[in-house]
């Protein structure tokens, strides 16, 4: 076939486990799983790949586009598999990346550790050279010791340097030089500038993301280009698009120029699909759920837009306590991660608590049920118990569960020490892990300011049908939305992903003393940058543009961000500036501060093509029509405290429109959702379970 | 102020919406259990709200970039129920004692929906004027359920300014006794009026009121939510499990220790002359006391401390070493006690100058961990820095745009903590503080300077089998070619962390100027414009004989130069004792 089908499109996760592949041909859609092949990922993409085509019988020249998220940078830097890195830095200030914030993410522990550097102090070297907080050269930089520096690192045999001066942000000029010199020196060595990874202010945080995309940049650059030789070798020619961090699309040479925007774009996958669900069916405040085997993401999205955040931790040292890990800065997707997941295991506290997580059983040796040799209760024996997991279909018949292993880990880890019933014990797990991942989500919504029991629960990955209705129970939210095809949410979510690249600098302003013309040009140059990078994932598709500007009241410390009408900003412009930022803080902290000064802090520009407009479905229409039960199980019903009889429907049989009154359970391939007694389900357009609070219970 | 009253506490007497569904509290046998320990988790969820709220509102730098600020909830007997794990030990039982004394001035019947109670008082809050204490209570169904308190650091509060040098507290700035801060929802504008009147910093001291005030909003706002959810009218059985179990947690963690008396003495600069904190930490089925007998008088400056200061840090550092997962509450509190004759530096009485408290103050989980050292070796680091080494900065802006004052910043940043028993010591890591260091590039944003140099200090942690954390060297000159003025707080200058076991003293700190000229540790002192200010922050203690370290540890520490070539041969090739032969290290 010499044309591409514009509608054939290729969508690849690659996980640590998995690696999911979804070809889309619009009106029908073929995934797979393979295991993935983490020395060389490209050949477990291939074999995917040759599958889906060959079930929808067409070939390689056929896609029109193939979007890529992975989880390589990511496993590098937790791994520490990444480059020989050195880093560069003003004299005086080789341990940044050491000191770090000087602080300790556990008060109270006195045997922390903290994440070991990805330069060691060795390679750390400085050059004499100081810009200061205005951008002005208050030391020229020496560039004989530059010289010398660069002969060190050839010697070293690194493969990767990062370059990060002091307020390189506000002045990039010795940078440049400086890799002007290295790459004179050092031709073949990667080279990552702080004023272009992540041009803030902060030197922490500047200098750890342009170390740590420095240390994935070979690595990253050599698979990408084995991925773009293997696919052009069975006849692709078209772009390979990949997904960042921040759920946007970018090409595979922005990709090998800054592969850090790649790390965690698996999950950011999950949340755009989560925001295509909310979008289809007019959901405006969404929180999306996804609970797996290790742990659970809760995202806010809002206007079908997930919410975003400017720093990400990867590697924590002490999973999920913030602060224990690395800082990257980079538009990024926000979520909350924290170890709540089927493998969880459950344990007894000093205190005669319950603790779940954020140890899991993982998948070897797994839940006790999964009769592995597992011995500690895991929340799917707790689930197992209480009747919640169907025993025969569990992961579509796959693995024959074993119950009576899940009753003994049960008893003997928590009922046991408790004094506790078995069910008591597995009810008590079930409502901790819940309390845990509801708690999660209240400290998060405080964060962003947001009320969550106005939002609707969007819920995907393999435990989450099981537990979103105590989790929206316990949220006060009042109706949970769980999408079809759920298994590779991810990567249909890429496939939903705008093509865009953002752009944040540091440039400190008064408001009532704005420089006009710098600011204008600032944000014309970035807008030039960040068109030049967002452009060739376009593919001609017109390109939009959105300016931000991070301000606070001077003296404090979280900025807003406050949308900039596009174009230049005018003397005209200021006085509705000022009001825009007090309304602002009104609706997110009753009332403004009159009078009181207000600075800018940084600035944002973010150039994308149109998300793809969601198809919106047909209003739900109530019915009266009860579906009809395919069976019964004794399940336990937390209200009820008892267990119970509970009906079970399967998914594939139930009508659009048909009610399903909890308690009940809906039965499906791969996973199955409970209904509590406080919700109703039925089936909506879209193939959607959709579960309302029930009016009286 | 009418613009700023409405809502001040609207929301910790409203009604929430009532939830339609959830379940009853109305269960029996061992679910009750399960349920209790749900409501617990919420209590501490609802805390940490509530502090985030606060940080997330504040102004205060030192509260919003290092998290110098206390949150939580208390019933109405004055128990504290939960605390939020925040960078502040000094505020972990001061604020709860806090809370016993505005019950005390404002007996529970004549509380109402709207009232917030609001003082800075040293020795009925957290130790210093800087720490405003606000505590509202939260009623539900008509009834007073619970407390709601919270603290932060404020940057200015008049006075003399953020440094040691007052010989009163009165110099120290605007002193608010116990007073309402709104009555039934009406703020009191007056006291605002002063408030903004008495420091140098009228628009950020007003935003922080605020700040505190909304905090205890939410909290009271969530913990209503709760009660409703679980259909609750008042929150004594909840109280009693809280306070019983983790009571009887810390008691069973201690019955593990030996029991006995063990006495440790340090001593630290002082102002005028060096002062010695005596502690005796006896250990006994019914808990631990420590009791500073023997300790210096109070100074004539502003290094003394209060005691709830003194009893908040003690336990902290007895609760890190015994019972570290045992969340702050008044049962789990209850075990561990402190004692200290009044006059001493350690109880110090009004109106002893107090501003800073800290200096002192954290010391005293390394005191404390001389005494355990004694009892549970393997359990306990050898001394570290202690001290934040907060560098408070003033002068003239070059620009003016800064308000009529200037600029007047704390920079914080830390010095190396002590050895631990199986690992090195954190180099430039606040320890007991938990608060967070100032990047530089906002501190030049902030005040017109230059850091011309901020890293690790090769050879400053105290030799050891387990080595000390490094110290951190700062060299900060003026950008705009003015002087500027130091109110120096350091320690540990002349009295270096001790190292334990046979490990070596880490380095001492020094201030200095470029010049080499030597600078005192305390006290006001002016930089000329074409000076530096160089400041050396101290290595932790080591741990063990030198001679006894791993040959790897010592190769890599060689490679990393964090220890010299002639620290390899003189100390980790000879030992410390003297009398052992020399050993060959590469």
């Amino acid at each position: 076939m010499a044309t591409a089908s514009p509608s054939a499109r290729l969508s690849v996760d690659v996980g640590g486990t998995f690696t999911d592949v979804v070809l889309d041909l619009g009106a029908t859609r073929h995934a797979t799983k393979v295991l993935t092949t983490p020395d060389a990922p490209e050949q477990a993409i291939l074999e995917g790949t040759r599958s889906v085509l060959a079930e929808a019988a067409i070939g390689f020249s056929d896609l029109a586009v193939v979007v890529h998220g992975t989880t390589l940078a990511t496993n590098a830097i937790i791994e520490r598999k990444g480059a020989k890195t050195a880093l560069i830095a003003t004299d005086g200030f080789r341990d940044v990346i050491e000191i770090a914030d000087e602080s300790r993410y556990d008060q109270y522990d006195l045997e922390i550790e903290k994440p070991a550097v990805l330069v060691p102090r060795r390679l750390r070297f400085t050059v004499p050279e100081r810009v200061d907080v205005e951008g002005r050269v208050r030391l020229a930089l020496d560039e004989a010791a530059v010289a010398k520096v660069a002969h060190l690192i050839v010697k070293e045999k690194c493969r990767a340097v990062a370059i990060a001066l002091i307020h390189a942000y506000a002045n990039p000029a010795h940078e440049q030089r400086v890799a002007t010199i290295v790459a004179e020196i050092a031709p073949d060595i990667a080279i990552t500038l702080s004023s272009e990874a992540c041009p803030e202010m902060r030197e922490y945080e500047r200098t750890s993301t342009a170390v740590a995309n420095a240390y994935v940049q070979p690595l990253m650059a050599g698979y990408l280009g084995r991925l773009e030789t293997a696919f052009a070798a069975e006849g692709y020619r078209r772009p390979i698009h990949l997904m960042t961090s921040g759920g946007n699309l970018t090409s595979l040479s922005t990709a090998r120029q800054f592969p850090v925007r790649l790390i965690e774009s698996g999950p950011a996958g999950g949340a755009i699909l989560a925001a295509v669900v909310a979008a289809e069916r007019s959901e405006k405040k969404v929180l999306s759920f996804d609970m797996g085997g290790t742990t659970a993401k809760i995202c806010v999205i809002q206007n079908y837009q997930p919410f975003k955040a400017r720093t990400f931790e990867v590697d924590r040292a002490a999973r999920f306590l913030k602060g224990s890990g690395l800082p990257v800065r980079i538009p990024v997707i926000e979520m909350v991660e924290i170890g709540a997941g089927g493998g969880s295991i459950a344990r007894v506290d000093i205190l005669k608590r319950i603790t779940v997580g954020p140890e899991s059983a993982a998948s070897v040796p797994g839940p006790a049920c999964y009769g592995r040799g597992g011995t500690e209760a895991t929340v799917t024996d707790a689930d197992v118990v209480l009747g919640r997991i169907d025993v025969e279909g569990f992961a579509g018949g796959m693995l024959k569960l074993e119950p009576e292993q899940s009753v003994a880990a049960v008893a003997s880890s928590v009922g046991a020490t408790l004094g506790l019933s078995v069910e008591n014990a597995a009810h008590g797990i079930a409502e901790i892990v819940d309390e845990n991942m509801a708690n999660a989500a209240r400290v998060h919504s405080v964060e962003r300011g947001v009320v969550i029991a106005e939002h609707t629960l969007v819920a995907f990955g393999g435990a989450a049908p099981l537990h979103a209705c105590r989790l929206a129970e316990k949220l006060g939210i009042q109706r949970i939305v769980i999408p079809e095809g759920a298994g590779v949410g991810s990567a249909i979510g890429f496939l939903k992903a705008p093509a865009a690249f953002e752009l944040v600098r540091s440039r400190f302003m008064f408001l009532d003393a704005l420089d006009l013309g710098a600011a204008n040009a600032l944000l014309d140059t970035m807008s030039r940058e960040a068109k030049a990078l967002a452009a060739p994932a376009a593919l001609g598709r017109p390109l939009f543009e959105e300016r931000h500007a991070y301000m606070r009241y001077t003296g404090q410390g979280h900025e807003i961000a406050l949308k900039l009408a596009s174009g230049q900003i005018t003397a005209a412009d200021m006085a509705g500036l000022r009001e825009a930022f007090e309304a602002d803080y009104r609706r997110l902290f009753e009332r403004h501060i009159p009078g009181a000064r207000i600075e800018i802090l940084s600035w944002s520009v973010l150039v994308s093509t149109s998300a793809e407009p969601a198809k919106k479905l047909a209003a739900r229409r109530a019915s009266t029509a009860a579906a009809k039960a395919s069976g019964s199980r004794l399940a336990w019903d937390h209200h009820a405290g008892k267990f119970g009889k509970v009906e079970t429907y399967d998914r594939a049989t139930l009508k659009t429109g048909q009610r399903v009154p909890g308690p009940a359970f809906i039965l499906e391939s791969g996973t199955s959702t409970y209904v509590s007694a406080a919700f109703e389900a039925s089936l909506d357009a879209g193939g959607a379970i959709v579960l309302d609070r029930r009016k009286s219970s | 102020m009418a613009t700023t009253r409405t809502a001040i506490s609207k929301t910790a007497y409203s009604k929430p919406a009532r939830r339609k569904s959830g379940p009853t509290a109305a269960r029996t046998g061992h679910l009750g259990d399960i349920e209790l320990q749900v409501m617990w988790s919420r209590l501490i969820a609802v805390v940490e709200e509530q502090a985030q709220t606060l940080l997330r509102t504040a102004f205060s730098s030192i509260v919003r970039e290092a998290g110098d600020l206390s949150a939580g909830v208390f019933d109405a007997r004055g128990r504290m129920l939960a605390q939020a794990v925040t960078g502040t030990p000094g505020h972990v039982n001061s604020m709860a004692e806090s809370v016993v004394h505005f019950i005390r001035h404002f007996p529970l019947e004549t509380m109402k929906p709207g009232d917030i109670y609001i003082c800075n008082d040293p020795w009925m809050g957290t130790g210093h004027l800087n720490d405003f204490v606000l505590t509202t209570p939260c009623f539900h169904r008509g009834k007073l359920v619970a407390l709601f308190s919270c603290t932060s650091h404020l940057m200015d509060i008049g006075g003399i300014g953020f440094g040691p040098d007052a010989t009163d507290v009165f110099m120290e700035g605007l002193y608010i006794p116990m007073l309402k801060l709104a009555d039934g929802g009406k703020l009191n504008s007056t006291l605002m009026a002063m408030i903004r009147a008495n420091t140098r910093l009228p628009v950020d001291t007003e935003g922080d009121v605020y700040s505190l005030a909304n905090c205890n909003d939410v909290g009271a706002r969530r913990l209503i939510e709760m009660m409703v959810e679980f259909n609750l009218d008042n929150l004594d059985q909840l109280a009693d499990h809280i306070c019983d179990r983790s009571r009887e947690g810390v008691l069973a963690e201690i019955a593990k220790l030996p029991h006995g008396s063990w006495k440790n003495s340090m001593t630290i600069d002082g102002y005028d002359e060096p002062v010695d904190l005596v502690a005796t930490t006896t250990i006994s089925p019914k808990g631990i006391h420590v009791d500073y007998t023997g300790t210096s008088p109070a100074a004539r400056r502003g290094i003394n401390v209060p005691l709830a200061y003194t009893t908040a840090y003690t336990v902290f550092g007895l609760g890190c070493i015994v019972a570290n997962r045992i969340p702050n509450n008044a049962g789990s509190l209850a075990p561990l006690t402190v004692s200290a004759p009044l006059g001493c530096i350690l109880n110090a009485p009004k109106p002893k100058p107090v501003l800073a408290r800290h200096i002192t103050g954290q010391m005293l989980p390394d005191v404390v961990f001389g005494c355990l050292r004694q009892a549970i070796p393997h359990r306990v680091p050898a001394e570290g820095t202690s001290c934040l080494f907060n560098i408070t900065l003033r002068g003239q802006t070059g620009d003016q745009l800064r308000g009529n004052y200037g600029f007047a910043t704390t920079f914080t940043s830390n010095g190396g903590t002590g050895a631990r028993p199986s690992k090195d010591g954190l180099s430039a890591t606040a320890y007991p503080s938990g608060v967070k260091g100032t990047p530089v590039e906002i501190a030049e944003q902030i005040m017109p300077v230059i850091f011309w140099r901020k890293q690790l200090r090769e050879d400053s942690g105290g030799a050891g089998k387990t080595r000390g954390g490094l110290g951190q060297e700062i060299e900060i000159g003026s950008r705009i070619g003015q002087p500027f003025e130091l109110l120096a707080a350091f320690d540990r200058i002349d009295h270096p962390p001790r190292g334990k076991d046979g490990g070596a003293n880490g380095q001492a700190a020094s201030v200095s100027l470029s010049t080499g000229k030597k600078l005192k540790g305390k006290g006001f002192q002016l930089i000329q414009a074409d000076e530096r200010l160089i400041i050396k922050t101290p290595g932790g203690g080591g741990l063990g004989n030198p001679i006894d370290r791993a040959p790897d540890a010592i190769a890599e520490d060689l490679a990393e130069g964090r220890v010299s070539k002639r620290t390899v041969q003189d100390i980790y090739a000879a030992g410390t004792d003297k009398t052992a032969s020399p050993r060959k290290v590469k």
